[in-house]
C-alpha cells in the first residue's frame, strides 16, 4: 500500500540537493490507536482542546528540559546543519533540513512564548499551531530518526533530535502518537519484549539455538540460559536478536564469547529486550518504565554485571540514561538502586557493552581465532548513530569508534573504513532509526539510506568491501531491507560478533559447559571470580 | 542639553535597563532549567577540563562551524573576531578623562571594522543567494545583518572618511552616560544612526537570535561531561518523581505489575 517512489540514483559523490518544497509531504506513519495509547497514558483520540494541550505541553516541557529552552532560543539560522541530514540529502525536502525541521516547532515557541513572536510573528516567523501544522508535525517529527548528526555540526550543539522528541511528546500528549512506536512499547511493558515473546516461546527459540549451535561446531554445547538466578552477568540484547537476521547471527557469537570465557551468564524473560522506544517518543517516564524491568530483572536474578547486547539506542539508554532513570551505575539513593549497586561488581563497568566485553577478553588473550575463516570478505564498519554520537565505549576518548573496529580486525584480515565524513562522529544514519523502521515509512526509509549507500558504494567499488558490519539491531534490520534497492546483496550487512562467531576458536574443554537451569556449585563460583580477577 | 542629546540618553538607559534585565531573566530561566539526561554530542570529553577547552575552542575557533562549512565560518568568526576588536577600541569612549598608554595599543583595532563588514556582508549574501539558507531566513535575519552592517558601515565612515564626527563631543557624552554627568552629542547623522542602532541592537538582544550568546554557555550537548556511569546524574523533577514512586515500586517489585 506503500505509494511509489523513485528510488535515489548512487552519486560518486554525495551533493547538496536543490530544494524541491512538499515532495516529502504527507500523512505521515500510520498513528496509534486508543488500545495503544491509553496504556503509555496517552490519549486514545485526538482531544477536543488539542491546541491549548499541545501549547501547555510545550510550556511544560521546556520548563524540564533545559535542552528544548536554549535550543530553541539559541539558533541564529546559520544554515550549517542545512545540508547536514541524511534525510534531506536522500530527499530534497528543504522541511527534512534540520533547521527547519525545528522551526516547525520553533515557530510556534516564537508565537506562544516569545514577545517577538507574539506582537511580530510575521517579521520573526512565528507561526499558530493549526491543523496543517499539526500535520507537518506528524509527517517531518517522523522523517527525523534522531541521529544527532545535525548537532555535531551546529555551533550552539543544537540537537534536532532532543526537539523532534519534544514534539513526538506534545502529539502523544494531545493523543496524535505512532501506532508503531506505542504499540511495540505496549507489548515491552507488558511482555518484556518489542516482539511480543512470552516466555516459553523464548525458551523455545534459545533450545534451538543451541541444537543449532551444537550441530554446527560439531558438538561443542554452547548454552543460552533464560531466567538463570545467580548467574554473574544478565544480557540484554534487543528482542531482535532472537528471531531476525542477521541479528541471530550475532547472538550466536555473544554464546561463543561467553562459552569461551567460562562465564555464567543469563537471558531474562522479565527483561528481554534491549530496545526502548520510550527515548524514541521523548517520554521520560514510559522510557524509564522500560529501564526499570531491567533492574528488576537484574536484582531478580542477582546478577553481579549487567551488559548490552548489539543495539545503537538501548546502548544509548543503557550508557547514558540509566544510572539516572533505575541508577545501573553509580551514585543512586533510592533502596532497590542501592540493592542494586551493593550487588553488583564494580570493577566492571555497568553497564558493559558486549563489544567492551570482548574486546577486554581479546586484549588479554583469551579468545583465538582463525582470521581466515572471514578471508571471504572485505569488511567496513557502520557507525550505528547513537552509539557514536551519544555513548563511549572503553573510558577512552573515541572508544566507541575504537573498540568495535579493533575487534573486527582481531577477527578479519580484510577490513576498510569508509570515507571519514561519513563515519565516527559524522556518522550517516542507516536510515530507519528512531521509530522509522516500519514499513509505512519506507519511502523516507529508502531515501534517507542513500548517503551510506553512497559512501558503502565507494568502498565497495574501490576496495572491494563486500560486508558491512554493524552493532545495532535497527541498522541490521534496515539495511537488510533497502541494500538491494541499490543493488547490494542484503546478506552483505552482518553482526560484529556474527564475524567474531565466524573466526572464533572453540577450544574450551567441555567439562566447563554445565547443564541448562543448574544452580552453581562453590566450586564454579571459585572458579569464575579466579577468572574475573585476571 | 538639546532635545536630541536628553532623547539619546534616555533611550541608552532604557536600552540598558530592557538588556540588563532581559539578559538577567534569560540567563535566569535557562539556569533554572533543569537537564535531565545527559545528552553530550560526540566527540565527548571525558572530563571537566575537557569540557572547559572543548567550550573554548567552540566559543573562540568556532570549532564546530568550521567542521561544518568553511564558507559560514570564514564569514561569522571575521565578523564576531573583527566586532570583539572594534568593541575593545572603543571602551576608550567610555573611558573617563585621559586614556592610559595601553590604549595605544587597541589604536590598530580600527581595521578590524573590514573584517566585520567583510564577514556581514557574506553572510548577507549567502543568506540571499544560497537557496537552504534563504528557506529558512526570516524577515528579521535579514534585518539583523542589515543593521549591523549599518552599524559597522557608519562607524568606518566616521573612522576612515573625512567625515569625522567631533570625537571630543562623542567622548564627553559616552563617558557622561557612564558617570552620570551628562552632555550634548555630536548631531551627525551617521553619528547619530551608528548611535541608535547600537541602541536598538541592545534593547533586542533578550528577545531576539542573539541568544545565542548566553546559549552556547548552556547548551548540554556541548557543556556536559561524558561520565554517565560513574556519577549520576539527576534533575529535581525526577528525583521528586522517583522518591514519589518508591513506595508504588516497593510493592511491585519481585512481583509482575
Amino acid at each position: 500500500m506503500a505509494k511509489e517512489f523513485d528510488i535515489p540514483v548512487l552519486p560518486t559523490y554525495l551533493e547538496i540537493p536543490e530544494l524541491k518544497e512538499g515532495i516529502m509531504d504527507g500523512k505521515g506513519p500510520f498513528k496509534s490507536v486508543q488500545e495503544f495509547q491509553n496504556p503509555l497514558g496517552f490519549p486514545g483520540e485526538k482531544v477536543d482542546n488539542w491546541q491549548q494541550v499541545a501549547i501547555d505541553k510545550m510550556g511544560e516541557l521546556k520548563s524540564k528540559y533545559r535542552s528544548v529552552q536554549v535550543f530553541l532560543d539559541s539558533c541564529v539560522k546559520c544554515g550549517a546543519c542545512t545540508d547536514k541530514c541524511h534525510y534531506f540529502l536522500g530527499s530534497s525536502d528543504p522541511k527534512n533540513m534540520p533547521v527547519a525541521r525545528q522551526d516547525l516547532f520553533r515557530s510556534v515557541y516564537r508565537r506562544h512564548f516569545t514577545f517577538s513572536g507574539k506582537y511580530f510573528p510575521k517579521l520573526v516567523g512565528a507561526k499558530e499551531l493549526d491543523d496543517d501544522m499539526l500535520d507537518d508535525w506528524y509527517n517531518y517529527f517522523h522523517q527525523c530518526s534522531q541521529c544527532r548528526r545535525c548537532s555535531v555540526f551546529c555551533p550552539y550543539g543544537i540537537d534536532t533530535a532532543e526537539i523532534s522528541m519534544a514534539a513526538r511528546e506534545v502529539m502523544d500528549a494531545v493523543g496524535i502518537g505512532q501506532k508503531y512506536c506505542n504499540q511495540i512499547l505496549g507489548k515491552a511493558l507488558t511482555i518484556g519484549n518489542n516482539l511480543g515473546l512470552p516466555e516459553p516461546a523464548l525458551r523455545d527459540t534459545l533450545l534451538d539455538l543451541e541444537e543449532e549451535i551444537e550441530e554446527e561446531t560439531g558438538g561443542v554445547a554452547v548454552k543460552y540460559p533464560l531466567d538463570q538466578k545467580g548467574a554473574e552477568i544478565l544480557l540484554i540484547t534487543p528482542s531482535a536478536d532472537f528471531f531476525a537476521e542477521p541479528h541471530i547471527d550475532g547472538l550466536i557469537g555473544y554464546g561463543k564469547v561467553f562459552h569461551q570465557d567460562g562465564v555464567s551468564w543469563t537471558l531474562s524473560s522479565y527483561a528481554s529486550e534491549g530496545a526502548n522506544f520510550g527515548m524514541f517518543i521523548g517520554s521520560y517516564d514510559v522510557m524509564r518504565k522500560a529501564a526499570l524491568r531491567i533492574r528488576k530483572a537484574a536484582l531478580d536474578l542477582e546478577v553481579s554485571r549487567v551488559m548490552v547486547g548489539e543495539c545503537g539506542h538501548a546502548w544509548r539508554v543503557a550508557y547514558s540514561f540509566w544510572n539516572t532513570l533505575s541508577g545501573v551505575g553509580k551514585g543512586a539513593t533510592d533502596e532497590f538502586a542501592q540493592k542494586l549497586q551493593d550487588q553488583l561488581d564494580h570493577r566492571y563497568p555497568q553497564p558493559q557493552h558486549i563489544i567492551e566485553y570482548t574486546h577486554d577478553l581479546i586484549q588479554r588473550g583469551q579468545l583465538s581465532f582463525d582470521k581466515s575463516a572471514n578471508d571471504d570478505r572485505t569488511v567496513t564498519f557502520h557507525d550505528s548513530c547513537n552509539v557514536a554520537r551519544a555513548t563511549n565505549m572503553g573510558g577512552i576518548p573515541g572508544g566507541q569508534f575504537i573498540l568495535p573496529r579493533d575487534v573486527i580486525k582481531a577477527v578479519c584480515n580484510n577490513y576498510v573504513d569508509m570515507e571519514r565524513s561519513t563515519i565516527k562522529e559524522a556518522t550517516f544514519c542507516c536510515g530507519g532509526g528512531g521509530g522509522l523502521l516500519t514499513d509505512d515509512l519506507m519511502e523516507i526509509r529508502v531515501k534517507g539510506a542513500m548517503p551510506r549507500m553512497q559512501a558503502l558504494k565507494a568502498v565497495a567499488k574501490n576496495n572491494g568491501v563486500n560486508t558491512l558490519a554493524a552493532i545495532c539491531a535497527i541498522c541490521k534490520s534496515q539495511f537488510s531491507k533497502v541494500l538491494p534497492k541499490f543493488d547490494f546483496d542484503p546478506y552483505m550487512i552482518v553482526s560484529v560478533h556474527q564475524l567474531v562467531s565466524e573466526a572464533i576458536i572453540m577450544d574450551k574443554p567441555q567439562t566447563a559447559v554445565q547443564k541448562d537451569q543448574q544452580p552453581q556449585t562453590d566450586t564454579d563460583d571459585a572458579k569464575l571470580a579466579e577468572t574475573a580477577e585476571t | 542639553m538639546s532635545v536630541i542629546s536628553i532623547f539619546f540618553t534616555a533611550l541608552f538607559y532604557i536600552s540598558l535597563i530592557v538588556f540588563l534585565v532581559g539578559m538577567a531573566r534569560k540567563i535566569h530561566q535557562f539556569w533554572i532549567t533543569p537537564v535531565p539526561l545527559k545528552i553530550p554530542t560526540a566527540p565527548t570529553p571525558l572530563t571537566q577540563t575537557g569540557v572547559v577547552m572543548r567550550m573554548m575552542r567552540e566559543v573562540v575557533l568556532f570549532e564546530s562551524l568550521f567542521k561544518s562549512n568553511k564558507w559560514i565560518w570564514l564569514f561569522g568568526w571575521l565578523f564576531h573576531f573583527g566586532l570583539l576588536l572594534v568593541l575593545i577600541r572603543h571602551i576608550r569612549y567610555f573611558w573617563p578623562g585621559d586614556l592610559p598608554g595601553i590604549f595605544l595599543l587597541t589604536q590598530p583595532f580600527k581595521y578590524a571594522a573590514f573584517a566585520m563588514i567583510i564577514g556581514l556582508v557574506g553572510l548577507m549574501l549567502r543568506r540571499i543567494f544560497v537557496e537552504r539558507i534563504r528557506y529558512i531566513s526570516s524577515p528579521s535575519d535579514y534585518l539583523m545583518l542589515i543593521m549591523l552592517l549599518i552599524i559597522g558601515a557608519s562607524g568606518a565612515v566616521m573612522t576612515f572618511t573625512s567625515n569625522h564626527t567631533d570625537i571630543i563631543m562623542v567622548k564627553e557624552f559616552v563617558s557622561g552616560l557612564v558617570s552620570f554627568n551628562w552632555s550634548n552629542l555630536p548631531t551627525e547623522v551617521h553619528f547619530l544612526v551608528h548611535i541608535f542602532l547600537v541602541f536598538v541592537l541592545m534593547a533586542i538582544f533578550p528577545i531576539s537570535k542573539l541568544l545565542h550568546v548566553p546559549g552556547i554557555f548552556f547548551s548540554p550537548t556541548l557543556n556536559q561531561v561524558d561520565d554517565a556511569r560513574s556519577k549520576r546524574h539527576i534533575s529535581p523533577w525526577a528525583l521528586k518523581q522517583e522518591q514519589e514512586h518508591a513506595t508504588r515500586l516497593e510493592q511491585t517489585l519481585g512481583k509482575d505489575e
